[in-house]
């Protein structure tokens, strides 16, 4: 029964996945389009909304071309260590509370965010072995930068968290929401330190406790961070067009071509559920009764829009981000992580236990 | 040479306030009018004097204004304009006083719409009119004929006609 439901949450969640991948391909050319005074492509199906399919044929049905200096089986494989990493992400994030008797996460892991940087370093491999194995200069190039900037990135990424399992860590979380026997208590049943859902839960009481407002700093760190790492502007060095062409996928064509444009989406979408859960409250809401897990189907259902929602929202900004500003130079970017990020986010792990040490009374 | 650059206050080099700005800017835009125009179903409104097609005309008679002159054909630069005359047998219609020409066929896709033709024809037989999307399948169709050219063209008002006085005296003096 354990493993149906878990399979019935793993289709669900990738089939939504996927087509909203699609969707954000549309939504990013119409937003584009919008904020350079254009409309943007609106002909296929109406305001353009069958264009993802029309996209997805052209994919499929053009020519899978294969340069014969490439290395055959890291070129094969490296599209598919792509996308892979940027669909797992999204095992432990509770993008729910319950609908009936299910827990909406499909793995409820208490190790949820070391598990996260985990599979988010291994999309780097994707790219570099596409590099690598492309055997020619621009792709080469390409997968340096990626895995420069996504192993600078991820110090800073991780560290500006530490903060935020400092506050959720604190005893007696579960007794502010109610108790033993609650439906707090039932979502939260098993989970310790580092298990997502805390973080929600946490956050779920009040709009203050949303840690954006707690933790500014953390997610100005983390945000841009997630912008290094998922290759977008302004940090997009690793496929800058007018330098290194396309990049890491320079000689990649057809639907493997596909699997990179649509792991850059996935890796987008998994990094705004990162965000949503970390920073924005997660599924819930600090009003309305929608604070507290469901007990109706219809609680359940509205916690899944509340948490599609403020996804989509960031990926907004992130869509909105890229065509405002310009991409920064290589050293530039270098430095804003190594040399601000890092001792930004180190200073805010000392300052946070400092005040929560404070706050504790001072006893060790 | 050393350049000057200017010391940035903290606010310019906290970047923020910079990275606000432009989102504000993009913002903006997104809900502005656009600029593009849906062009099959809307079509942009040529100005006046806007040198489209050039088409031959009729009078308000339904008299086709040109008299074959060929002025046109040899002054247009790309030699887009071909002139068969009628040669010397005579109009029994209207008689002798003018030549329509037995066919006329300008090429679209030699034509360059310079507007010599229109300048240089004394009987303001052809014009540059309005059209600015010319579509064809093959080379052969859009190489424009006489019917073609009149239909597309359509009438001119011609203040003097002055052929009208000129077929009046001809029929006086009892020719043609």
């Amino acid at each position: 029964m354990d493993l149906v439901s878990t399979m019935v949450k793993i289709s669900g969640v990738v089939g939504v996945l996927l087509l909203v991948v699609a969707y954000m391909v549309l939504a990013e050319r119409r937003i584009s389009a919008w904020a350079q005074d254009r409309m943007g492509p609106n002909r296929v199906g109406p305001w353009g909304l069958i264009q993802p399919i029309a996209d997805g044929l052209k994919f499929l049905l053009k020519e899978d071309f294969t340069p014969n200096y490439v290395k055959q089986p890291f070129f094969w494989i490296a599209p598919a260590i792509t996308i892979v990493p940027a669909l797992m992400v999204f095992a432990v994030l509770p993008f729910g509370s319950f609908l009936g008797s299910q827990k909406m996460v499909i793995a409820d892991l208490n190790i949820g965010v070391l598990y996260t940087f985990g599979i988010v370093s291994l999309g780097v491999y994707g790219i570099v072995l596409a590099g690598y194995a492309a055997n020619s200069k621009y792709p080469f190039l390409g997968g340096i930068r990626s895995s420069a900037q996504i192993i600078s990135y991820e110090i800073a990424m991780g560290m500006s968290v530490v903060p935020i399992f400092m506050l959720i860590g604190e005893p007696g979380l579960l007794k502010s929401l109610g108790g033993e026997g609650g439906a707090w208590a039932k979502f939260l049943a098993g989970t310790e330190g580092l298990n997502f859902s805390r973080v929600v839960a946490y956050q779920a009481e009040s709009l203050f406790n949303w840690l954006i407002f707690k933790q500014p700093l953390a997610f100005l760190i983390f945000l841009v961070a997630a912008f290094a790492e998922t290759n977008r502007l302004p940090f997009d060095l690793p496929e800058a067009e007018t330098e290194l062409v396309a990049g890491y996928h320079t000689e990649y064509s057809s639907m493997k071509f596909a699997l990179f444009f649509l792991a850059e989406y996935a890796n987008m979408i998994a990094a705004s559920g990162l965000l949503v859960t970390l920073f924005l409250g997660g599924w819930s809401l600090p009003f309305l009764g929608l604070d507290d897990p469901a007990t109706s189907v219809l609680g359940g259902v509205l916690h899944i829009l509340i948490f599609m929602a403020k996804v989509f929202a960031v990926m907004f900004l992130f869509i909105w981000v890229r065509w405002t500003l310009p991409r920064f130079r290589y050293d530039q970017l270098m430095q804003l992580g190594w040399k601000r990020f890092v001792p930004l986010a180190l200073a805010n792990i000392v300052i946070t236990a400092f005040v929560l040490w404070t706050v504790a009374g001072g006893q060790a | 040479m050393k350049v000057q650059r200017k010391t940035l206050s903290l606010a310019e080099k906290l970047y923020l306030p910079a990275i606000f700005k432009g989102l504000k800017i993009t913002l903006r835009h997104m809900f502005k009018k656009k600029a593009t125009m849906q062009y099959p179903e809307e079509h942009w409104v040529v100005p006046e004097g806007y040198r489209g097609a050039p088409y031959l005309v009729r009078d308000q008679h339904g008299r086709t204004k040109c008299v074959s002159c060929q002025l046109c054909e040899f002054v247009c630069p790309p030699k887009a304009i071909k002139i068969t005359p009628p040669g010397p047998q005579v109009n029994p219609n209207v008689g002798n006083v003018e030549k329509e020409p037995k066919e006329f066929e300008i090429d679209m896709l030699r034509c360059i719409f310079c507007g010599y033709c229109q300048e240089v024809c004394p009987e303001e037989a052809i014009f540059l009119m309005q059209d600015y999307s010319l579509t064809g399948e093959s080379r052969k169709e859009m190489v424009y004929d006489k019917e073609k050219l009149l239909a597309l063209g359509g009438v001119h008002n011609d203040p003097i006609e002055k052929w009208k006085r000129k077929e009046m005296e001809a029929r006086e003096q009892g020719v043609g």
